[in-house]
């Protein structure tokens, strides 16, 4: 047919969706590993999220407190997400990430340094040790611009070998994927537009690795970016691939609430390392009165220990402001309702009371800066008001924790980066999502490569497949009796930041899941006004079929989970419960109904198991896994 | 609660467009990049515009406000009066695509031109010790967001498609800046390159980059002035000069330049007596004044003045093919020497924080 002829068509090896820190540190291993190599970025190169990340990456190099490893960091990551994580994920992530770090210097990152001349780590929520390597307070953009400069570097030297720079990797900026193309289950490659022209693209490929990052933009309030639309969840769902742990989603304790210019915008967690308290409306530092029984051992129950712990934290416990995130979000939620939050519905963060003016600048020169310009705020003068945002999904692509492969139907499909699950259990520590992305980005690059390697034929792409493909891309613009895709966005903000948002309950979950059935009707016959070149409205009613599908996804696990934990808090199951904890919730595709089922963990190998104290595990398991660690604790005892 | 502003917004493409006028709704506390959003979802949901974090960290929203280069996102709507029309138009030294998103894709060939950070050798990973204060300089440059608002501002290829080609631009002087800078970069000759390759003898030190950076690098203090003094320092070591004097003897001389810009505006206001300026460089006192009171961005300013050199990158080494006795001044033909102290404006990181 004439319209897919004309399609303009590209021959790789792997095909990277997604130019963030995963993305790209998956196509530079496999641009190492000799593969011809796409990178596909929704938005320019190196503007990807990941920019926003600012606290640091955590990685147990132990270069501040020498006592620090990755049995620590591995303990300290279970532990964070409630014991739901995938214990292969965290234990690679735990060993792997230091040399992932120390790479980045190769590369010619610059990180902050030690007096001795090595990379500077900070404290940070959950973390025992000081171990965030880090770049004043924008960690995440020294990370891009390297991962981009590398890419540079390999494109130049491509250059000398064959004489041009995009031989062997190539960036596709402000190009977005709409659909994978499947051979049987094998992938085939993939179908996107061009931002810019409109014009279609198709990419033949056998291994696609995804790093689309994650969903916030169905949230109201949300420090995330219009590029986090589920994109990479809802592709892998039609693939044939499947979610785990959609349920948990990290609400940031403290986004800014006011003024509207910098609402959503976060408030890096070293604001309270470095000595920021949290005070209610009465001037309380109310976070004493929120420390769970579980961390009571590690978190000081008065003012002065905490105030002694900035200084000397060996002798000393940590003051309750660094708790883990869900429990610092659910604490200002509990403050807010009970009538002690400000005006606009948060708390206050006060760091100018507790340090020096200078100090502050120095210490968080770009946050400073941000809400000086922003919003005419001076953090050295006064409390900042903040409240809990939509900030990161722990759920994900359900894949093998070694390879990144996804699991489900399909074959050559990888996924790594926010857009996996897994890693991160139901709650993710601050700093691990960037040593996350370098750690399994790198792998699922490599074994994307390889598995390109091992196949014997190419998956062909099917020319009905791309037909359609064209047909639904198009249909938005074709229409023109549909609603607006902006105002379709809105209802599903609203249905999924009041009704699915930080605190959960049955019934406005069940009432979710009805709106987002009628959503579904609604966005079916959406219309965009206008042409291709460039149309923003025409991207979003594309974008609203993959925030839609995943949506479901969340109401649904959410419904079923009956317990908290992490990101996931019911009102009407206020505790953790450790039966639960034995279960994933997979959401998978069953034509276009999702379809959910309960999966076990995977256990947890006997030498990491006696990493942790029993009393620690008592909160967490169950009695027959209790019997299973007493029994093989014997075994060690003789 | 909100109150309805009068917009103007440049609508169209490549073939042309023109100026729009929206009534649209502001409220208190909000950037011109919302005042955009809601236009998106009421009156022109196909109004293109780039944005993506809306907190002044990735540079996508670059635009002119009032023919201000701002990034939407960090303008807040409280800086303009009540009744002030808000005036929003495309970056000018890049080709547009659609409404307010232009084609920067000059500004990634320029980096993938630059050459890449040079590991040492030898240096296992784990085994990088630099000092906090050696890292610090280069880190100045890396808090560069890539907004190219530097790049579109700057008078050598604003307006000047010609010098393209030849020209890098403040970005991608401060890279190599931050590269020269970088305590363990294996490459020497950064300086040169930045000299030979970048066009770095096209900037004329109007500072006009560093005024619009939303990152506030000081491009000028801290990257270009450092680079083009060393620069000099080598290049005009008198021995290597007049070695290739001896070898070349014979040669004619060329002078034509790397510098496709300098023509004769350059010697026409050669006659020396001016301070160096960092303002308009114009020796022109209303300019000049016009100039230090606030930025015009169009105001005609010199052709750069960087000595002329030939094919092979060397001063013309004879009075025949040159306009003057004696060599020119390395340091360009605006710079008197001593320099008095108050010129001498490399400025440190740490200065502004005691
Ligand atoms: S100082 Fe002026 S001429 Fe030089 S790069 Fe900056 S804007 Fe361009
Ligand atoms: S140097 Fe400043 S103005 Fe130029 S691109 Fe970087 S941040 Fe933007
Ligand atoms: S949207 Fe990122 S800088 Fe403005």
């Amino acid at each position: 047919m004439t319209t897919t002829n004309r399609i303009e068509r590209h021959h790789y090896d792997v095909v990277v969706i997604g130019a963030g820190g995963a993305g790209l540190r998956a196509a530079i291993e496999a641009r190492l590993a000799g593969k011809k190599t796409a990178i596909i970025s929704k938005s320019l190169f190196g503007k990807a999220h990941t920019v926003m990340a600012e606290g640091g990456a955590a990685a147990a190099m132990g270069n501040v407190n020498s006592r620090d490893n990755w049995q620590v960091h591995f303990r300290d990551t279970m532990r964070g997400g409630k014991f739901l994580n995938n214990f292969r994920m965290a234990e690679l992530h735990a060993k792997e990430s230091p040399q992932r770090i120390w790479e980045l210097e190769t590369y010619g990152a610059l990180f902050d340094r030690t007096k001795d001349g090595k990379i500077s780590q900070r404290n940070f929520g959950g973390h025992e040790y000081p171990r965030l390597a880090h770049v004043g307070d924008r960690t995440g953009l020294e990370l891009i611009r390297t991962l981009q400069q590398k890419i540079v570097s390999l494109q130049q030297e491509d250059k000398a070998e064959f004489g041009s720079y995009d031989a062997r990797i190539k960036v596709f900026a402000e190009t977005t994927i709409t659909e994978l193309l499947l051979d049987g289950e094998k992938v085939a490659g993939a179908f996107g537009y061009y931002r810019e022209s409109g014009e279609f693209i198709l990419f033949e490929a056998p291994a696609v690795v995804l790093a689309t990052g994650g969903v916030g933009r169905s949230y109201k309030v949300t420090s995330n970016s219009w590029e986090y639309t589920g994109d990479g969840h809802a592709l892998a769902l039609r693939a044939g691939a499947t979610l785990i742990n959609m349920e948990f989603l990290q609400f940031h304790p403290t986004g800014m609430v006011w003024p509207p210019s910098v609402k959503g915008i976060l408030v890096t967690e070293s604001v309270r390392g470095d000595g920021g308290v949290l005070k209610n409306s009465d001037g309380k530092r109310f976070m004493f009165d929120y420390v769970p029984d579980v961390f009571r051992k590690q978190y000081a129950d008065n003012e002065a220990e905490a105030d002694r712990w900035y200084s000397d934290p060996d002798n000393n416990r940590r003051p309750p402001e660094l708790l883990p995130r869900d429990e610092v979000a659910r604490a200002i939620n509990s403050e807010v309702k009970a009538g002690r939050g400000t005006p606009a519905g948060g708390v206050y963060l006060d760091i100018a009371s507790r340090l020096p003016a200078e100090e502050i600048r120095r210490r968080l020169p770009s946050m400073y800066h941000q809400f000086k310009e922003l919003a005419d705020v001076d953090i050295t003068k006064e409390p900042m008001e903040v409240g809990p945002t939509c900030h990161y999904v722990m759920g994900g692509v359900e894949v093998d924790p070694d390879s990144g492969a996804a699991y489900g139907t399909v074959r050559g499909l990888f996924a790594a980066g926010e857009v996996s699950g897994g890693m991160h259990g139901s709650n993710r520590l601050g700093g691990n999502s960037l040593s996350d992305l370098l750690v399994f980005g790198k792998r699922a690059g490599g074994h994307a490569a390889s598995y390109a390697d091992q196949l014997t034929s190419r998956p062909k792409v099917s020319i009905g497949a791309v037909e359609a493909a064209v047909e639904t891309a198009l249909a938005p613009l074709q229409r023109d009796t549909g609603e607006n895709p902006y105002q379709l966005q809105q209802d599903l903000q609203a249905v999924m930041g009041d009704l699915v948002g930080i605190i959960r309950r049955e019934g406005e979950l069940v009432d979710a899941l009805h709106r987002l059935a009628e959503l579904r009707e609604r966005v079916a016959k959406v219309s965009a006004a206008g042409g291709r070149r460039y149309n923003p409205g025409w991207h979003l009613a594309l974008d609203l079929r993959n925030m839609l599908v995943v949506s479901e996804c969340t109401a649904k696990a959410a419904l079923e989970r009956q317990e908290s934990r992490g990101g996931h808090t019911r009102e009407d199951f206020p505790a953790m419960d450790p039966k639960w904890r034995r279960v994933n919730l997979v959401c998978a595709l069953d034509g276009d109904t999702v379809r959910l089922t309960h999966k076990p963990l995977p256990k947890i190998r006997a030498e990491l198991i006696a990493l942790f104290d029993r009393a620690e595990l008592a909160k967490y398991l169950t009695d027959e896994e209790l019997a299973d660690f007493d029994a093989l604790a014997e075994e060690a005892g003789k | 609660m909100g109150t309805k502003r009068h917009f103007r917004i440049w609508r169209g493409d490549e073939s042309g467009g023109d100026l729009q006028d929206y009534q649209v709704e502001v409220n208190e506390g909000e950037v011109v990049l919302d005042v955009i959003h809601r236009l998106q979802a009421t009156d022109a949901p196909d109004l293109a515009c780039r944005w993506n974090c809306k907190a002044g960290k990735c540079g996508s929203c670059s635009m002119e406000i009032n023919g201000m280069p701002k990034l939407g996102c960090m303008t807040r709507m409280s800086t303009f009066e009540e009744a002030e029309t808000v005036t929003v138009t495309p970056l000018r030294t890049f080709p547009v695509i659609r409404d307010l998103v232009t084609d920067v894709s000059f500004n990634y060939e320029k980096a993938r031109e630059t050459p890449a950070f040079a590991p040492p050798a030898g240096v296992a990973p784990g085994e990088y010790r630099m000092q906090q204060v050696d890292v610090e300089r280069s880190q100045e440059f890396r808090k560069c967001i890539e907004c190219f608002l530097c790049q579109n501002v700057c008078h050598v290829v604003r307006d000047h498609e010609e010098n393209k080609q030849a020209f890098s631009g403040p970005r991608y002087f401060i890279r190599a800046a931050e590269l020269d800078m970088h305590p363990l970069d294996a490459k020497t000759d950064r300086k040169e390159y930045a000299q030979a390759e970048q066009g770095l003898g096209f900037c004329n030190i109007t500072k006009c980059c560093t005024e619009v950076c939303p990152e506030h690098i000081k491009i000028t203090d801290n990257a270009i002035i450092p680079m083009k003094e060393r620069v000099v320092d080598r290049r005009y070591d008198p021995l290597v000069w007049l070695g290739s004097k001896i070898f070349r003897r014979g040669q004619v001389p060329q002078t034509s330049v790397t510098s496709a810009s300098h023509s004769g505006a350059v010697h026409s206001h050669a006659a020396p007596g001016g301070v160096h300026s960092h303002a308009g460089g114009s020796h022109d006192p209303a300019t000049e004044a016009q100039a230090q009171a606030g930025v015009n961005w169009h105001r005609e300013v010199p052709k750069p003045t960087a000595p002329a050199v030939d094919d092979n990158g060397k001063l013309p080494l004879t009075e025949l093919t040159f306009d003057r006795a004696a060599a020119p001044s390395p340091f360009g033909d605006d710079v008197q020497f001593p320099l008095p102290p108050e010129h001498l404006n490399f400025a440190h990181p740490e200065q502004d924080k005691h």
